[in-house]
């Protein structure tokens, strides 16, 4: 048995996982059109390759990765381009963005996947295209380009992987079905990503609630000697990554850093399965598997849907009741964001979409004074002070944000969660991080043209010190001739009456 | 249907608001104040319900005078809690001007005028405490005997007391720490010995038990996670410790036992239901406890060399101005931001 270490901090909400049962995974009829956002992951948007009017095959790249932190989009199935438009996307600020719309023609024809023969076989540098080229962002949640995480060449080589299974957030059961039923793929997905980066050790994390997870992962992995299944007592948010990493090994990453800082790579379930899917079956990622619960929903569970499903059209097909509910959540109850608009879509990231009824989830209280309780302190995974960080943003004292270390804040909710004056302690902080991140540009473009100012002062002053050089340089030559008997003035004249008595000479 | 758009996280702690909080604090001073009804009659009790009426109305006026919502601050208790601990702190059978003076200082100059609940520096009671203490040294010294029940000014008596002080006619006693100061010349045991004052099964007669009785319900508190352990166990220490070092086998100009400075006075009530204020308080555990420490020092060492018998509100208070000073220098180590011994 491996030894579990304490974590700061945390919390025990109601875990209400039973809602949608992770040991049965239901498919979910195809809409009648999708609609794909271009920006499906952290970084640079992928750029469009289709045309309004053009037909696509499931699995065809309809929009490339642009730059070197972006991946591509590919049709989930076969249909016609019907729009390139702007729609609302799931995304925490309620944003819009370039969509492409497919309309569906029902017939689910795919282009031919070709994956590769034995992966033990090819390059590294192979093997990470595929993985960029089928457009794996990271499926739990944050969507991070995958390739990118398995391409980072730090000092320190990456030693161990972890799978990342703790899904500590109420409700959300998909990475629990996941391990349970398409075991096997996430265990080969693992080993294909340990091969990719080198690590020696396979740590399968699971959160003790989740027994019959561990077990399929115990059973699907059995056959490997560098994978362990560790499992560890239920608390929110071990599931963090940085959190994780710390309960599991006992070390922590660096404030500002990442885990292959000290060689450590943290991937979710569905991401690992995504790029076994990617290099075995040469199958790019169009579909991920969501969980669809809630009181709201008669027909809550784990659903397989296509990207770029309406949010509406599958709370339908789960018989959301309207009525009785007054907010969707997208991701789960901690760190989920309320959908603005039914006609989102189903991306990379969305593990979750929670319809609760309005007794189940109320609306938020009033908020009331921060009496300091410091109860906020005592569940902070990050050994923040919640409160003071509150006062800070509330005066917008950047200074002292800056000394308490905003910025390792990872926005798990906990602070808030047991506020008892029901502070939306959160928002203060995803604020003012922006402001903070405002300011940091500011100043990186303040100290760019203050460095190109004084740069070309700098090229000025050189050049008025070289003329200035030339020019005592000049006199001083002058000088020295006319020192030596050698004045420029006589001569000329001399020069001018010898020329003169020539040409008289001449007439 | 329409959406609400609200922030994460949408779900919050079930039963956690502030109004619990102090409510709680407020349950958990119901075995002290029954122990001391026990030992000095119904005077404390009268003294919080009348205070505490007085404080709603002049949390009231305060609210209306900021032009604020004064119908539901008032429904969050805290200004319940501020009267009650200093009703708890005020001698039993106090005249009412004596209460109104010092509830409406804690309320008005305590809380309102630094801008309400959450932003006051002070210890709103002990605010009030301190300028009775200092204004009326007489009225805030007349401790009644704790006799015990059956023995006890009545009902009646307290009415009296509170409305008509002065044809109220109460003994008042010296208190276990009044003794103590004005002792010279008796070794420590022989006090102890000489005076049924000081005769209780730990500490002084009656004065033990309202301690014990504070302090479970300071770890009722405690066990209700209302605070944490850090500034009471910071408070204690610092006070054992003190009094351990000026312990001299008791001569007459000693520092007194542990067990006296434990159990005398308002340590009890002062380490589980005053130092923990959070508002005033430093805010990480380790300021706490250092908060708490200090405190348990300028007790002791009021109390043996100072001018006061009790020491518990001027330690508070001094210790409040240190307050922001401990922060600065306290701060937890945030993850990730530890320093990581590199190999060369």
């Amino acid at each position: 048995m491996r030894q579990i270490f304490d974590i700061h901090g945390g919390i025990h909400p109601p875990e209400r996982k039973e809602l949608s049962d992770p040991g049965f995974l239901m498919d979910c009829p195809p809409p009648s059109k999708l609609v794909l956002p271009v920006t499906q992951h952290i970084g640079a948007p992928a750029c469009p390759i289709v045309e309004v009017g053009d037909t696509v095959l499931g699995g065809q790249m309809i929009a490339e990765a642009q730059g070197p932190v972006s991946v591509p989009v590919h049709a989930p199935s076969s249909g016609t381009v019907t729009a390139i438009a702007s729609r609302a996307v799931p995304h925490a600020s309620g944003m819009t963005d370039t969509c492409i719309e497919i309309t569906l023609d029902g017939r689910c024809e795919w282009i031919k996947c070709e994956g590769v023969a034995d992966w033990r076989a090819e390059s590294k540098a192979a093997l990470l295209d595929r993985v960029r080229l089928a457009g794996v962002a990271g499926l739990g949640g944050a969507g991070f380009p995958t390739a990118i995480k398995l391409a980072s060449d730090r000092t320190i080589g990456i030693h161990t992987l972890v799978i990342n299974g703790t899904e500590c957030e109420p409700y959300i059961t998909a990475d629990d079905t996941v391990m349970q039923c398409c075991a096997r793929e996430v265990v080969e997905g693992a080993e294909i990503l340990a091969h990719m980066v080198g690590a020696e050790t396979i740590l399968l994390a699971v959160e003790d609630n989740k027994h019959e997870a561990a077990e399929a992962m115990k059973d699907a992995s059995a056959h490997l000697a560098s994978a362990e299944v560790v499992t560890f007592p239920t608390k929110y948010p071990s599931g963090g990554e940085k959190q994780l990493i710390e309960l599991l090994l006992n070390v922590q990453v660096p404030s500002g850093g990442i885990p292959a800082d000290i060689g450590v790579l943290c991937q979710n379930p569905s991401t690992a399965m995504a790029v076994r899917a990617a290099l075995i079956d040469g199958k790019p990622l169009t579909d991920r598997i969501t969980t669809l619960t809630g009181m709201a929903l008669s027909k809550p569970g784990n659903r397989r849907v296509m990207l770029g499903t309406p949010i509406g059209e599958l709370l339908a097909n789960a018989g959301f009741n309207s009525e009785t509910s007054d907010r969707v959540i997208h991701g789960g109850p901690m760190m989920g964001f309320a959908v603005t608009d039914l006609d989102m879509p189903v991306v990379k990231i969305t593990n979750c979409v929670l319809a609760p009824t309005r007794s189940e989830i109320p609306p938020p209280q009033p908020q009331q004074a921060c009496i300091r309780c410091g109860l906020c302190a005592e569940v902070c995974p990050a050994s923040l002070l919640p409160q003071q960080l509150y006062w800070f943003a509330r005066a917008k004292d950047q200074e002292q944000l800056e000394r308490h270390h905003l910025m390792d804040c990872i926005e798990c909710g906990a602070c808030a969660y047991v506020c008892p004056s029901h502070i939306p302690l959160v928002q203060y902080y995803r604020s003012a991080k922006g402001s903070m991140r405002e300011a940091s540009k500011e100043k990186v473009r303040s100290d760019n043209s203050r460095a190109r100012f004084e740069a070309r002062q700098e090229r000025l002053e050189r050049e008025t010190a070289a003329r200035d050089a030339k020019r005592a340089a000049r006199k001083a030559a002058a000088e020295a001739r006319l020192e030596a008997g050698d004045d420029p003035v006589q001569a000329a004249i001399e020069r001018a009456k010898a020329k003169k008595a020539q040409q008289e000479g001449d007439q | 249907m329409s959406l609400l758009h609200v922030s994460s996280p949408h779900i919050h702690k079930p039963f956690s608001s502030v109004e619990q909080v102090m409510k709680q604090v407020l349950l958990a001073t119901i075995p002290g104040v029954l122990v001391m009804t026990w030992f000095f009659g119904p005077g404390t009790l009268l003294n919080i319900i009348f205070g505490s009426a007085l404080a709603l109305g002049f949390e009231a006026w305060a609210l209306w005078l900021r032009g604020k919502d004064f119908k539901s601050p008032l429904k969050d208790h805290s200004v319940i809690v501020t009267a009650t601990l200093l009703c708890i702190a005020l001698p039993p059978y106090a005249p009412w001007w004596l209460i109104a003076v010092g509830v409406g200082v804690s309320v008005l100059l305590g809380k309102h005028v630094f801008g309400g609940l959450g932003y006051n520096p002070f210890n709103p009671a002990m605010v009030g405490y301190v300028v009775l203490l200092i204004s009326f040294p007489l009225q805030m010294s007349s401790w009644t005997e704790p006799r015990g029940v059956g023995d006890v000014p009545g009902i009646t008596d307290a009415f009296v007391a509170l409305f008509a002080a002065s044809s109220y006619d109460g003994v008042s006693a010296a208190t276990p720490l009044d003794l103590f100061r004005q002792n010279s010349g008796m070794l420590f045991d022989g006090l102890m010995a000489s005076k049924a004052e000081m005769a209780g099964v730990i500490a002084g007669r009656g004065w033990d038990m309202v301690n014990l009785a504070f302090l479970a319900g300071g770890l009722w508190l405690l066990r209700q996670r209302i605070f944490t352990w850090h500034a009471p166990a910071g408070m204690l220490a610092a006070l054992s410790v003190c009094a351990l070092i000026g312990f001299d086998e008791g001569s007459s100009t000693g520092g007194g036992s542990i067990l006296f400075h434990l159990f005398s006075g308002a340590t009890m009530f002062g380490a589980f239901f005053i130092i923990t204020d959070p508002v005033s308080s430093a805010v990480s555990n380790k300021g706490r406890l250092i908060f708490g420490a200090l405190v348990g020092v300028l007790v002791y060492l009021i109390r043996v060399y100072g001018n006061y018998p009790d020491a518990l509100a001027f330690g508070v208070l001094l210790m409040n101005f240190a307050a922001p000073l401990i922060d600065q220098y306290t701060q937890p180590v945030v993850y990730g931001t530890k320093k990581i011994e590199v190999d060369e």
